[in-house]
């Protein structure tokens, strides 16, 4: 099963190198991670996407909070929760399938960010579901490249 | 006012109490080195080989519970050290490990004798630090003593740049230590220590199943306590040997893939296990689907992550044994269900006492060549079990923790988790640097012993009266064992033709050196030797067709023994 997990990082090098290292180390697996300064400059916050039986997702809580640069560690999965994800598309443009790619954009309340003659530039934040779904739908007019940020969560109210 | 860092360095290493520093010099700490001269507190120990001096921070630590210390120049004396953090990281020991690096400018350039040894150290230390200025010294420092010293002991890195220690800062050494993300925890949930207590004695065959935590955290008196309260028998690790006396009745001896019948077959058979700082390692279950089918599980450990990472847990307790311990003897001291439990149990003694006496540990010793079980039972019998043993590893660690009994802490000191040949001499001068009275023992083969042997000169120059005996049968014996038994006898590679003549190494060094090569001289060497002056080799050529029994195959249930 996938897990979620917010990890709350003092804000010093080698930190990510620590986080990384534990999960490479140890055979845990990462589908996505994030990081960026929190309001506090000396903390940071990682998100993290992992999968695995209930065994190993305790192991990676537990491994996590060992270390000492950790100084939170919460499993947002099953919490109430809202996740995100930003993702760059750029796909092509040609005469013909122009007009596709701007209605595809609109329904998905996505964003052109940047124009070039014969491709589009596509910003869109949702879930997970939704990105792959414009992706999917974007496919067969030809996508240049992808680029995903990976999930970011936060708990719902409180 | 202000001072150099390499000053603070030494103040700071003072002030927190730290007498002795094994280490090796080099252009990167000359700064330190210089700093030392004058110094009348701390003492340094010029080692042959940072591995040496790692290995002997180590034994230090292990034999007197105190923290380690070791000091490395940069690059090739950093690396030097990895093996040895890795060993004391694997084992929970408290070092810390200061190593010299290339000014903090020159960080990244391939300069002369550079490695991120902060990067090769991360997964082999608790934590580690690369000081950047030279302010952060003496906070830093602080910091690690107490992160290696507290929690779940282990190794902490402290890099420190050239140019930190040539750099000035104003000394100030933090009285309390302050981390956000540390706090480890020491009081056991009161209620979930009702739980464990109400399990075990509503069973009726219970073993307490003891590691390394035991001796870490000073609490084999509560254990015995304990036990001898409720009358439950005592399986320890190899780590935990020592930590329940030996020869007390409900000894088990140790379990697992070299354990003793006894102890295999409690712990297959029992139907609840305490388990005390222990981390259920593969070399302790065997078959983890098969281990201890019928048994409840209650485990104790301070380091969370011991708990439900190789066996699921009934009851578990995150706290440290102190203070678990004391409030399960609180619970049962004196209560008649004490007393209840401790006859409700008897059979299962009896039990335990059959199987110990249909199969004991057993070797035969004839005319002809030496056994090596016959080496360390004798070893126990002339120090009258009193001596400091460290070992090495493969045969002559196993038959050390078999033949010879542990009935106090810190008295067997052994690479367990990391296996590392070449532990024992070093451990040993480490172990004798910290109980100057003591007799200390390496129990060595003639492979192991090779691995660090420069350490002899260490032991010569400070007069450091370890005595290591060489259980010399020309092969690597554990390995030998492993091709006789699995891989058809084809003894690829493990035969050593050439070994040297130890007498004269010893010699050469400025050591002593004894020989046996009949049974009926062992007794009479040994003794020679342990009352030689100085250091001595004691190089006993034993039978290279002994093997470990019993015996459990890799990845076999711990029932499935080979014996004899």
């Amino acid at each position: 099963m996938r897990h979620t997990i917010s990890v709350l990082v003092e804000n010093e090098f080698g930190v990510l190198s620590r986080v990384s290292g534990l999960f490479s180390g140890r055979g845990f697996n990462i589908e996505s991670l994030t990081v960026a300064e929190t309001l506090d400059p000396t903390v940071s916050r990682m998100t993290i996407v992992t999968s695995g039986n209930d065994q190993i997702v305790e192991q990676i809580l537990k491994q996590l909070n060992k270390l000492v640069a950790v100084i939170k560690v919460v499993n947002l999965t099953g919490a109430e929760t809202v996740d995100r994800e930003l993702v760059l598309i750029k796909v092509n443009a040609e005469p013909e399938t122009k007009a596709e790619v701007l209605r595809l954009v609109d329904i998905f309340r996505a964003k052109i960010v940047d124009v070039a003659p014969r491709c589009y530039t596509i910003e869109m934040t949702g879930d997970e579901e939704k990105i792959n779904a414009l992706i999917q739908l974007l496919k067969p007019i030809g996508i240049r490249e992808v680029v995903r940020t990976g999930r970011v969560a936060i708990a719902r109210g409180m | 006012m202000k001072m150099t860092g390499a000053d603070i360095f030494v103040r700071a290493l003072e002030d927190l109490g730290v007498d002795v520093v094994f280490g090796y010099p080099g252009g990167a700490v000359l700064n330190i080195y210089d700093s030392l001269f004058q110094n009348t507190k701390i003492r340094h120990l010029l080692v042959r080989h940072e591995q040496g001096g790692v290995h002997m921070a180590d034994g230090y630590a292990r034999a007197s519970g105190k923290t380690g210390v070791c000091l490395v120049t940069s690059g090739p004396g950093a690396t030097n050290t990895v093996t040895g953090i890795a060993t004391a990281y694997m084992d929970s020991v408290p070092i810390v490990v200061f190593s010299g690096q290339v000014p903090t400018l020159m960080i990244g350039n391939d300069a002369f004798q550079e490695a991120d040894i902060v990067g090769i150290t991360r997964p082999c230390t608790k934590h580690n630090y690369l000081i950047k200025q030279t302010k952060d010294m003496a906070r830093i420092i602080k910091e690690a003593f107490y992160i290696a010293s507290t929690g779940r002991p282990g190794p902490v890195l402290v890099d420190i740049p050239k140019d930190v220690l040539t750099g000035s800062a104003e000394y100030h050494l933090p009285k309390e230590v302050k981390l956000r993300g540390y706090h480890p925890n020491y009081e056991g949930h009161q209620k979930q220590v009702e739980n464990a207590i109400r399990m075990l004695l509503e069973k009726e065959r219970p073993v307490l199943y003891a590691g390394g935590g035991i001796i870490l955290s000073d609490s084999s008196s509560l254990l015995s306590e304990f036990a001898r309260i409720l009358g439950i028998p005592v399986t320890t690790t190899l780590m935990g040997l020592g930590g329940f006396p030996g020869t007390d009745p409900l000894s088990l001896g140790m379990l697992g893939m070299h354990g003793t019948f006894r102890a295999n077959m409690a712990i297959s058979h029992c139907d609840v296990i305490l388990g005390v700082g222990a981390r259920f390692d593969d070399r302790v279950t065997g078959k983890i689907d098969e281990f201890a089918p019928g048994a409840k599980i209650i485990h104790v450990d301070i380091d969370p992550t011991s708990i439900q990472k190789n066996v699921p847990v009934n009851i578990p307790i995150v706290g440290d044994l102190k203070d678990v311990l004391r409030k399960m003897i609180k619970l049962v001291k004196g209560t008649k269900e004490a007393a209840k439990y401790r006859k409700k149990i008897a059979p299962w003694r009896d039990q335990i006492a059959q199987w110990k006496s249909t199969h004991p540990l057993a070797y035969k010793q004839g005319k002809g060549r030496i056994k090596p079980q016959y080496v360390v039972e004798q070893i126990y019998q002339i120090t009258k079990g009193d001596a400091i043993i460290t070992t090495e590893v493969g045969q002559n660690q196993m038959f050390a923790a078999q033949y010879y009994l542990y009935d106090r802490p810190r008295t067997f000191l052994s690479s367990g988790g990391l296996g590392t040949m070449g532990y024992g001499l070093p451990a040993a001068i480490g172990a004798q640097v910290a109980m100057p009275g003591r007799l200390v023992v390496d129990i060595a083969g003639d492979g192991s012993i090779q691995m660090n042997i420069q350490e002899l000169a260490t032991a010569v120059q400070y007069r450091l009266p370890v005595k290591v005996v060489i259980l010399n049968n020309g092969t690597l014996g554990m390995v030998r064992q492993w091709q006789e038994l699995f891989f058809q006898g084809k003894y690829s590679q493990t035969c050593l033709p050439q070994v040297p003549d130890f007498v004269r190494l010893a010699e050469a060094y400025g050591a002593a050196g004894f020989r046996a090569t009949k049974p009926g001289e062992v007794p009479q060497v040994l003794r020679e030797g342990f009352a030689a002056d100085g250091p001595a080799i004691i190089d006993i050529l034993t039978d290279p067709d002994a093997m470990v029994y019993p015996m459990v195959p890799a990845g076999a249930p711990l029932t499935k023994m080979l014996l004899v």
